[in-house]
């Protein structure tokens, strides 16, 4: 019921917004939650999917996009934008779950109020080595016609090996 | 179930990130289950709006408990409570001896020190699912076993 989950998160920014003084504070602390989160939920993702390794980051992007997204959220985004390069791409979410029954005051215009997902994917990406830096550019909470979250691909993690080995 | 795996890791985050915060003094300790509790009443308010929409009219206070112990828990714990008891004077004790938020910490006695913290936003939604039905309580918890817990719900007269 995803209506558990909205109301859920709506009270959680709520109560931050009133433990932390600014915007850039919850903002903060809700991407730092939302890495917690996905460090998690990576490991119940793959339980769940049985999707195998991606090879590039499109693939990774589909598998956001047409897997993950659908299985948590109930949506699927599009993918569109690409960088020359293939390694930055934005997911276009034309109805945001998080947001249903929200209005952001006056006095918040700077709170990133999904800031959450963003923490989600750039933890979950990392437990399967990749880097990825992960922003909202528009939000129909700010009043744009969409909400577009541009992922870029930093670097590929290695795994460290203990000192004295190689 | 997904959805349910994504409420799960976000309730327990919570409880993680206010415990961190009074660690590191950015409130007290005492406040954190206070805030939960707060937490899961606003969001016990809002689900019982959704969820009695359409449903007829209460017969009265046992009536309330009886779809809070059925339909409320099962739609957001996808299980019912598995035993109601009252002494029919306004207290109520809800068991359930597999409590979603409690599977996954421990079977036994191991962590019990832990477990309130775990149950603070669970009693918040009680009581505010119960408060926008027109009943005033206080919600209390116990575990003695995990994931075995029992709410205490006290009608307070108006």
């Amino acid at each position: 019921n995803s209506e558990l989950f909205t109301l859920t998160y709506g009270a959680l920014v709520t109560q931050l917004c009133k433990d932390y003084e600014n915007d850039e504070d919850v903002n903060k602390q809700l991407d730092k939650m939302g890495y917690n989160i996905g460090v998690r939920l990576i490991e119940d993702f793959l339980a769940r999917s049985n999707v195998g390794r991606c090879h590039d980051f499109r693939e990774t992007a589909d598998v956001i996009a047409k897997v993950a997204f659908k299985m948590y959220l109930g949506i699927t985004p599009s993918i569109t934008n690409w960088s020359p390069g293939g390694d930055e791409f934005s997911l276009i979410l034309e109805n945001n779950p998080l947001v249903d029954f929200v209005e952001l005051p006056d006095n918040h215009s700077s709170l990133i109020y999904s800031n959450l997902l963003c923490g989600v994917l750039r933890g979950a990406l990392e437990m399967v080595q990749m880097a990825v830096d992960v922003k909202f550019v528009q939000d129909t909470l700010k009043g744009d016609s969409v909400t577009e979250i541009r992922m870029k691909f930093l670097r590929r993690i290695e795994d460290n090996l203990p000192a004295g080995e190689e | 179930m997904a959805d349910e795996a994504i409420f799960l890791l976000l309730h327990n985050e919570m409880v993680a990130g206010l415990y961190r915060a009074a660690e590191q003094g950015e409130g007290e300790n005492g406040r954190c289950t206070t805030k939960l509790e707060s937490m899961g009443f606003r969001v016990g308010q809002g689900l019982i709006e959704r969820f009695t929409k359409d449903t007829a009219r209460f017969k009265d206070e046992l009536d309330i408990m009886k779809f809070i112990c059925k339909d409320f828990w099962t739609t957001v714990f996808k299980k019912q409570i598995d035993n109601l008891r009252t002494n029919h004077q306004g207290i109520y004790v809800l068991q359930d001896n597999k409590f979603r938020l409690l599977t996954q910490i421990s079977a036994g006695k191991q962590y019990l020190e832990h477990a309130p913290k775990y149950l603070a936003f669970t009693c918040g939604l009680i009581r505010g699912g119960l408060s926008n039905l027109g009943i005033k309580s206080i919600v209390t918890a116990e575990v003695s076993s995990m994931p075995a817990c029992k709410f205490q719900v006290m009608i307070q007269k108006m």
